[in-house]
């Protein structure tokens, strides 16, 4: 089983829940962090990384002997990777999508390409838990590729647990394609509830179910309550605001391990959502 | 005219609370919100909303089964697996490169824009705002951030304005780096946890790749003052000034609630007076 972990809005508790998910089923897992930009699940997962792979991705390298700056290439990127000047043929790496269109439609076959690195993948062990993450390098503009070569590291065999990045835009959509359940993690606040309508929306497009866990929760804010019960989606946990579970959170304590009472519950909320 | 970006690599910092009492601590500017993906800045500022444009970056491939002869061709050349078996595209998965189109035998693929988001010029009680709002799982964040600055230095130009103040997005990617090229200044908000520290230096270092004027100021400080100091250490190895340490308090929350500032909200408050300070810091720096 595939469980995503997203949120719309930032700081909400993804990695919190995605770390204590993982932790609470002890054997048998895989966690992915698919926030490439900003990796975090490592300081809670704390994991021995035995190796790290580097990801590339594919850019066109012009054979300036064969090119006729005819523009052709130019002509078909919608990227705007790729200028033709009079005999010079500037290439943009990082706008560049790897389609691969300007290959095929080069009429003098003077383009091939070559790879280029945007990032890494650290694949290693946390106790039981098997831990890979994707590592976008700073400058990078594209975090989508480096979405992709995490999941290619999925073990179907396993409970997969992805940690994704805040948002509702292309790295979101990726990393949560083909999960069987989305845990979408909200806070008692307008902004979480406004990112929550957002972020239920992707999932709704995808066509995945999902259910929503509410950290920092505040009872004297019904909002997000109403709105979870007016659209039919369970609210599988509640996690009080509490300065202690902040300051255990800014040291890098996991929440099951700083308060083991939660890992009932997490256990009880995988038994909700495999129903 | 300057340009002023509130970032922090790490969501859930405080951008958008400090970004929001920034408006009312400045009269001549106008507001940004250059986190399309999530924006927020809105349920504070409330605006009113004067111009509203499509935003469409992107074409999306469509099959017309009448015309298709199921050569497959498109399939096999299709780098993001998004023309299925049945000839149908996925419209998530399609990065509207346009291959499909070009090497359709039979011209029987359509490549038309879609409209990826809308862009709205609006008015606050804080003045003028440019924002944005991405349709949901859609592409090209960068560029709907780049319009969302275009209409703001627009705005800013035509009524002689001192500043522009932009929101950004959490992360280091597109709509980050479109939300900080070519500003005078950068303000990280930091939080005094590991993750934070981590994301902090993942985002400076983003700022010193393009060569941005940086400062940081500490969200939460009282909740880990150790860490506090490895963020001063951080920004001291780093020549980076620290703004300003905000305390820890969920009155912040209560302000957003009512759609206030945390200016407007209480401006004899703790948090009120070290924002006051870091926003007269930023004046002093650009």
């Amino acid at each position: 089983m595939i469980i995503s972990i997203a949120s719309g809005k930032g700081g909400t508790g993804k990695t919190t829940i995605a770390t204590s998910l993982a932790l609470s089923i002890g054997r048998n897992v895989q966690f992915l962090d698919c926030d490439v930009e900003e990796p975090n699940a490592r300081i809670f997962l704390k994991p021995q990384i035995e190796k790290v792979e580097k990801v590339t991705v594919l850019v066109p390298e012009v054979d300036e002997n064969k090119c006729d700056f005819c523009g052709k290439c130019s002509e078909v990127c919608e990227y705007n990777a790729i200028v033709v000047a009079k005999n010079k043929v500037l290439i943009f790496p990082e706008l560049c999508h790897s389609c691969g269109g300007c290959v095929l439609f080069c009429p003098q076959k003077a383009i091939a390409e070559k790879e280029r690195e945007i990032g890494k993948i650290e694949v290693g062990k946390a106790g039981d838990i098997g831990f890979i993450s994707g590592i976008l390098n700073v400058g990078e503009a594209m975090p989508v590729p480096m979405v992709s070569a995490v999941k290619r590291k999925i073990n179907k065999e396993k409970s997969v647990i992805i940690d994704v990045s805040p948002g509702t835009s292309c790295p979101v959509v990726e990393a949560v394609k083909y999960s069987d359940y989305c845990i979408l993690v909200t806070e008692s606040t307008p902004f979480g509830l406004s990112d929550l309508k957002l972020a239920m929306g992707v999932l709704a497009k995808m066509k995945i179910p999902c259910g929503i866990v509410i950290n920092k929760y505040d009872s004297t804010y019904t909002k997000t309550e109403e709105f979870c019960k007016q659209q039919d989606i369970p609210v599988l946990l509640k996690i009080p605001e509490d300065r202690k579970i902040a300051e255990s959170y800014s040291k890098g304590e996991p929440l099951v391990k700083a308060l083991p009472e939660y890992k009932n519950e997490f256990v009880k909320m995988l038994e909700r959502i495999k129903k | 005219m300057k340009q002023i970006t509130v970032i922090s690599g790490k969501g859930g910092t405080g951008k958008t609370t400090i970004a929001a009492a920034f408006a009312s601590l400045t009269k001549s500017k106008v507001m940004a919100d250059c986190d399309v993906d999530a924006a927020d800045l809105y349920l504070i500022l409330t605006p009113e909303v004067k111009e509203k444009h499509e935003f469409s970056a992107a074409k999306i491939a469509l099959v017309d089964k009448e015309k298709c002869i199921e050569c497959r061709k498109c399939i096999e050349v299709c780098r993001f697996s998004a023309v299925s078996d049945n000839f149908v595209v996925d419209p998530v998965s399609c990065e509207g490169c346009g291959v499909c189109y070009r090497i359709c035998p039979t011209e029987a693929i359509k490549f038309e824009e879609k409209i990826s988001g809308y862009h709205f010029v609006s008015d606050t009680r804080f003045g003028p705002m440019a924002h944005a709002r991405l349709e949901i799982a859609s592409e090209n964040s960068g560029k709907l951030v780049t319009l969302v600055r275009k209409k703001a230095r627009e705005i800013a130009k035509n009524n002689k304005l001192d500043y522009i103040l932009i929101d950004g997005p959490p992360g280091i990617g597109c709509p980050v780096i479109a939300s900080l090229t070519g500003v005078n200044l950068a303000l990280v908000v930091s939080e005094p946890t590991l993750s934070g520290i981590h994301d902090l230096e993942r985002v400076i270092d983003l700022t010193e790749h393009f060569k941005i004027k940086t400062l940081v100021c500490i969200n939460k400080y009282d909740i880990n003052r150790e860490n506090v100091r490895r963020i001063e250490e951080i920004c001291v190895k780093k020549s980076i000034k620290v703004a300003g340490k905000i305390p820890y308090d969920t009155e912040v929350n209560r302000a957003m609630r009512m759609e206030k500032t945390i200016i407007e909200y209480d401006p004899q408050s703790e948090i009120a007076q070290e924002i006051t300070r870091i926003w007269n810091m930023i004046e002093n720096e650009v």
